[in-house]
């Protein structure tokens, strides 16, 4: 049951788009959370909407995994497109009534945010649906890499990632088996207030930090045993290969910004 | 003797910070190539410490410790001494580093810094030598405690070792599980001619080796062929070790009058003399 989820929200399986680089993903990312601000027409999100449903097609993901991504940020975006519905200043009046005064501007505005918002996740969540925790962990210390020379400690930070989601499952099997254990001692994990449910979180944390520092400690001994002493000197067993798809890759999301920028200078 | 020796110590004393009485004391024993030695001591007999010892994990506060001819006290063999000798734990859980079991082979070779070509032939035949090798692209947590012990010596074995220790490997495992591992561990003693040093607290296991060292209270009290060790019943008992069971089986027949051969470990030996002792009843 616990040991058996699934870690992220990896969408496991195979694509053109799963198989690209995830080194050239994440850049793509960036590169196309820079194009979605560079939009100012409705015209230019139609664009980001069709470049989405295209890759999210290639990637095989259902196109409503990534609506339902965004449901958790729904009161945000709702915040977002009122606060901007009332607040802009502009000259055309759409209605007016008692103190509240929407204008066309705003009405603009609002909806503008709001897309932004919206294709800002969806764009994120292709990288994560797409990519494992571990693929990616690999892409940012090797992205990272040149900050070496400035001490940054790229290789650590993705050991440490990869050690968590190694630990994840584990720990997790022994939080179910402390609970059962504390539960059959008569310990109440549910019912009672906020606060007298927080408080019987304690026997089943405790346990579970002594256990978490003992595995560390035990970790380290076992890793320092088999040689490993830091980021230095070591190679690597996966290797990441660019290949023609991700030249593709990155040709169509230069396309999509040049279309972008053109169809901002000549249409407005 | 011409065999090698790899693993010597020296009047080897070890002391816990802070520690009232050491926890390891004028150890001396040799271990050669190709051996299988036991250590086998209850808990607390500080045969855990001799085991972080041997790999440089812990160095000597008197003595000296030569591993492969590696004096372990000197900084510059460390990594030397790690590659050849190399150690599994108790705990299958927090000694598996990767997400994915052939990842987990190959972190020594990563951290040895073997160019990546080489990696994925010896990372196969490690996991073929543990019998793993339809596990290659598992996630650790999915496997028993004895696979996971199994990838723990495939991760061992990718670095080439001339010496596996194992510290209690089999404590955590269940009966198959165990059988299982120190199979693997037997296989590749014969087979690839590793040296082995199995530290147990479990009888029927040393009975299994080439030699045991019997450690109690930090000290190597005796030390010979496990028909040798075993035969001295009254002496495992004073040291709270038990013998394996037809063992004193034999011995409580031998003190009844029954004239048995000493060094009898196995239920096969035990029927086998008493039938020598009554020929005419063959219905035993």
């Amino acid at each position: 049951m616990l040991t058996n989820i699934t870690m992220g929200q990896y969408y496991p399986v195979d694509s053109p788009i799963h198989r690209l680089d995830p080194r050239v993903k994440l850049v793509l990312t960036i590169a196309f959370i820079v194009a979605v601000f560079l939009v100012h027409t409705l015209l230019g999100y139609a664009l980001i909407l069709g470049f989405v449903y295209l890759v999210s097609r290639l990637a095989k993901i259902p196109f409503k995994m990534l609506i339902k991504g965004i449901k958790p940020l729904r009161m945000i975006l709702i915040l977002t497109f009122l606060l901007n519905l009332f607040f802009t200043a502009g000259e055309t009046v759409l209605v007016e009534f008692w103190i509240i005064r929407i204008t066309r501007e705003a009405l603009r505005q609002a909806v503008f945010y709001s897309l932004r918002l919206i294709f800002l996740v969806i764009g994120t969540s292709v990288l994560t649906l797409t990519t494992s925790p571990v693929a990616l962990s690999d892409a940012i210390e090797l992205l990272l890499g040149p900050l070496k020379k400035i001490h940054f400690p790229a290789h650590e930070l993705a050991m440490m990632m990869t050690i968590a989601l190694r630990f994840i499952p584990t720990l997790l099997d022994e939080t179910d088996k402390i609970m059962k254990a504390q539960m059959a001692r008569g310990a109440d994990f549910e019912s009672g207030n906020l606060i007298s449910r927080a408080k019987s979180m304690v026997p089943l944390l405790v346990p579970l930090f002594v256990s978490a520092f003992r595995r560390a400690g035990d970790l380290a001994m076992a890793m320092e045993s088999r040689c490993y002493h830091g980021g230095e000197g070591r190679t690597r067993f996966r290797v990441l290969k660019v290949t023609k798809n991700d030249y593709l890759a990155c040709a169509a999301m230069a396309g999509l910004i040049a279309l972008i920028i053109l169809e901002g200078i000549f249409l407005t | 003797m011409n065999e090698q020796v790899r693993i010597q110590l020296e009047d080897v004393s070890y002391t816990y910070e802070e520690a009232p009485s050491p926890a390891l004391s004028h150890a001396t024993a040799q271990i050669r190539e190709g051996e299988f030695v036991a250590v086998l001591g209850h808990n607390g007999s500080g045969k855990s410490t001799l085991a972080k010892l041997l790999n440089a994990l812990y160095l000597p506060s008197e003595g000296r410790i030569l591993v492969c001819g590696y004096d372990t006290a000197k900084d510059e063999f460390v990594w030397e001494i790690r590659r050849r000798a190399g150690m599994i734990f108790q705990n299958p859980d927090n000694q598996i580093v990767a997400t994915i079991v052939k990842e987990d082979v190959a972190f020594g070779l990563e951290n040895l810094g073997v160019p990546t070509e080489e990696m994925l032939p010896r990372v196969e035949s490690a996991l073929a030598a543990v019998h793993m090798s339809k596990f290659a692209d598992s996630a650790p947590h999915m496997l028993s405690g004895g696979q996971k012990q199994r990838v723990a010596i495939a991760g061992i074995l990718a670095m080439e070792p001339s010496v596996l220790i194992a510290d209690e490997a089999t404590a955590m495992l269940d009966p198959s599980g165990r059988q299982e591992v120190l199979e693997t561990v037997r296989t590749l003693n014969r087979q690839k001619g590793i040296t082995v040093v199995w530290i147990t607290h479990f009888m029927e296991e040393a009975a299994q080796a080439d030699r045991i060292l019997v450690v109690s209270d930090g000290q190597i009290v005796s030390e010979g062929t496990p028909r040798e060790i075993f035969d001295d019943v009254e002496k495992m008992r004073d040291l709270h070790l038990d013998v394996p069971r037809m063992t004193s089986l034999a011995a409580e027949l031998r003190a009844q009058g029954m004239p048995l051969r000493e060094g009898i470990l196995t239920v096969e030996e035990l029927v086998e003399e008493v039938r020598r002792l009554c020929p005419s009843k063959s219905a035993i």
